[in-house]
């Protein structure tokens, strides 16, 4: 049994390396799609306080709404640009509609209308989409499908050019947010709130405009990762699980803090390919992805309460 | 004019702080009780006890295990559904090893299974607070559900993975299982939601009750005082785990008949939990306001296009269904965000007053 645990799968990652590599690849893809949407949820609570349990829910109703709109007939880039405009409306009447009564209230409320968000949203795709599974329109966005055979060490090493894009657009993304955040004006007014809001606002940063800005970021974000998972997995409700999988990396990185959003997720993504691969499967039955990453954020925790991260906590009376 | 409390004067601490300090309040909980247990067996149909009333009383038991937890003792838990889950499955084991054994007794018992369960996971509650804890517990929620389905010993390796409610009885007559019929099954639920909730009522109101108050509230200030959070944390734990538990297993047991693991998927963790944000956060009364509010509703607006002859399909409806209840909840929260209890209060407190408000 011991040997099982500490000695064979170490012994089967040192016979199969190109295997292990195949296995990290895709941790790192799944990792990086983590990250991403971690980082919605990290801008959205550094701006507002608000855990938002949506951003699950807008990846499936931004990959909805594009694969919907396609299927009017409208060519796939305009279709594209219009979800771009849906989700900004969607960001602006749930500042209105919700968040702006809900202003100064506990965390705890805030928290449960994102859930009501969620509710919402569900119902509403269901009724305008429908809840079959619908294929993504990877073609016609002119995303490559093929894949390409590398052979390290005399092994095999299968690439998917989808996911090489996923990868590099997710990339290009975080890098884009991260120079958005630094170097605009919006930008530094998003990280403002975030470090104070009290001085935020008397220097003039009209908390409204940053929110709306901040669900639309997160729109955005939930669009990208909507179109690469989808196109992996197909578009249906199914998809939501994967933002229950960014929460975990929210723990692991620290709630508020964006570097600890991307590295949270690139190491949960690896991490829970590999114990799946060469402990989950056979030593307990498979499917341990669907808790492992929440027990790996737990036993980091309990060492450093804050995430790896985070903002130390100091406590007041 | 109903609830004047003139002439009802109080002469020492110990009257004042009774349970029922206005006489009319006694009252109301008469009628209501009376109606519980008299009007409403005698009255009810069978579509009744199945979509209304057995579910109402259980929901509002588990929002009531987690209103003790998160209400009382402020540590947020997303995994209620799990420790159902460990109730339903402890009480489905205990049945079928040792099948003599009191099918009550066994649904009371279940509940100090998923109470050592709750323990476990709350012990990084010491550490860890607000918004991790809550990640944290979701930890619980999706390694409990994944253990369901992989250890196949908990249903005892049945082929199809769910557990069945046998038929069980008490003197002959038949409590559980296909052959129970609803009137027992009701007033079974309805006993055990009565004894754990004077229990509860009366454990909120004394020293462990104000112990939790002072922690959820702030607890380093608590600790200051002399509270140990260690004890008052995981008490809060256990009593919130065991009345989950109880209400998990009532859950199968009274109600379902059968269940598969992702019965106890996080949907239903967040039932429960809008019953009890909805209900109230830190109020008994508010679970039951809440349960009927939120399992209540979709029954009756599933019900509303076949009265009025609208021909919708079925699935249609459900998704209305869950849109009306996603934005009742925003409505509620924006209302009155302490929940149907505080607006209850409110109007308790109006009525006392009136007709002179000032």
């Amino acid at each position: 049994m011991l040997k099982d645990i500490f000695v064979t799968p170490f012994a089967d990652m040192v016979a199969a390396p190109d295997f292990l590599l195949q296995v990290l690849w895709e941790g790192l893809v799944s990792g990086i799609l983590y990250a991403l949407i971690a980082l919605g949820f990290v801008l959205i609570f550094r701006s507002s306080r608000i855990f938002n349990f949506a951003q699950g829910i807008m990846v499936v109703f931004a990959a909805l709404t594009l694969v919907g709109l396609h299927s009017f007939g409208i060519p796939a880039w305009i279709a594209v640009v219009l979800t771009l405009g849906v989700m900004y409306v969607l960001a602006m009447s749930i500042e209105r509609v919700v968040l702006r009564p809900l202003v100064g209230q506990p965390d705890i409320i805030l928290f449960m209308a994102t859930i009501g968000i969620t509710l919402f949203l569900i119902g509403g795709g269901e009724i305008i989409f429908g809840g079959e599974n619908k294929v993504m329109i990877t073609e016609e966005l002119g995303i490559p499908t093929g894949d390409s055979v590398l052979e390290p060490w005399g092994g095999l090493l299968i690439l998917q050019h989808l996911d090489i894009t996923v990868v590099v657009v997710a990339a290009a993304l975080v890098a884009v947010l991260l120079a958005f955040l630094n170097y605009t004006q919006m930008g530094r007014a998003i990280r403002a709130l975030g470090d104070d809001h009290q001085a935020a606002l008397s220097v003039g940063i009209s908390l409204q405009t940053v929110w709306v800005l901040v669900w639309f970021i997160a729109g955005i974000i939930a669009l990208v990762t909507g179109i690469a998972w989808g196109a992996r997995a197909g578009v249906s409700f199914a998809l939501e699980v994967i933002a229950y999988k960014a929460l975990p990396v929210l723990m692991l990185g620290g709630l508020e803090s964006i570097t600890g959003a991307i590295i949270g997720g690139l190491m949960i993504g690896l991490l829970e390919k590999l114990f799946e691969i060469y402990w989950g499967q056979p030593l307990m039955g498979g499917n341990t992805e669907t808790w492992f990453a929440f027990v790996l954020a737990l036993i980091v925790l309990l060492f450093r309460p804050q995430g790896l991260f985070g903002e130390k906590i100091i406590e007041r009376v | 004019m109903l609830y004047r409390t003139a002439g009802q004067f109080k002469t020492s601490y110990q009257a004042d702080q009774a349970l029922f300090p206005v006489r009319q309040d006694a009252v109301l909980l008469a009628v209501i009780l009376a109606f519980a247990y008299v009007i409403f067996p005698l009255t009810a149909s069978e579509f009744t006890f199945q979509t209304l009333l057995i579910p109402i009383l259980i929901y509002s038991l588990a929002a009531l295990g987690l209103n003790i937890l998160t209400g009382f003792a402020g540590q947020l838990s997303l995994g209620t559904a799990a420790f159902m889950g460990v109730g339903a499955y402890a009480c489905y084991k205990m049945i079928t090893l040792m099948p003599w054994m009191n099918p009550i007794l066994a649904i009371l018992f279940s509940g100090v299974f998923s109470a050592g369960v709750g323990v476990a996971f709350g012990i990084p509650s010491l550490r860890i607070k607000g918004f991790y804890l809550a990640i944290a517990t979701l930890a619980a929620q999706f390694f409990l559900v994944w253990l369901f389905e992989k250890w196949a010993w908990l249903y005892n390796y049945n082929a199809s993975g769910a557990i069945q409610v046998p038929n069980l009885d008490i003197f002959g007559i038949y409590v559980a299982g296909p052959l129970a019929s609803s009137i027992t099954q009701y007033y079974v639920v309805l006993g055990i939601v009565t004894l754990l909730t004077v229990i509860c009522i009366n454990l909120t109101r004394g020293n462990l009750g104000r112990t939790w108050k002072a922690t959820r509230d702030m607890d380093i200030a608590a600790e200051l005082i002399g509270i140990n959070l260690m004890k008052s944390k995981l008490t809060a734990f256990a009593v919130s785990s065991y009345i989950v538990g109880v209400a998990g297993a009532l859950f199968v047991f009274m109600w379902r008949g059968a269940a598969e693991p992702n019965l106890f998927d996080i949907p239903l963790s967040f039932q429960i939990l809008f019953i009890a944000i909805i209900g109230g956060l830190g109020s008994v009364m508010g679970n039951y306001l809440g349960a009927i509010l939120i399992v209540g509703l979709p029954v009756l607006l599933n019900l509303v296009p076949e009265t009025l002859g609208i021909p919708i399909k079925s699935a249609t409806v459900e998704h209305l269904n869950i849109m009306i209840v996603g934005s009742l909840i925003v409505f509620f929260l924006i209302v009155e965000p302490h929940g149907l209890a505080q607006l209850w209060r409110l109007i308790r407190e109006k009525l006392i007053i009136w007709p002179f408000p000032h």
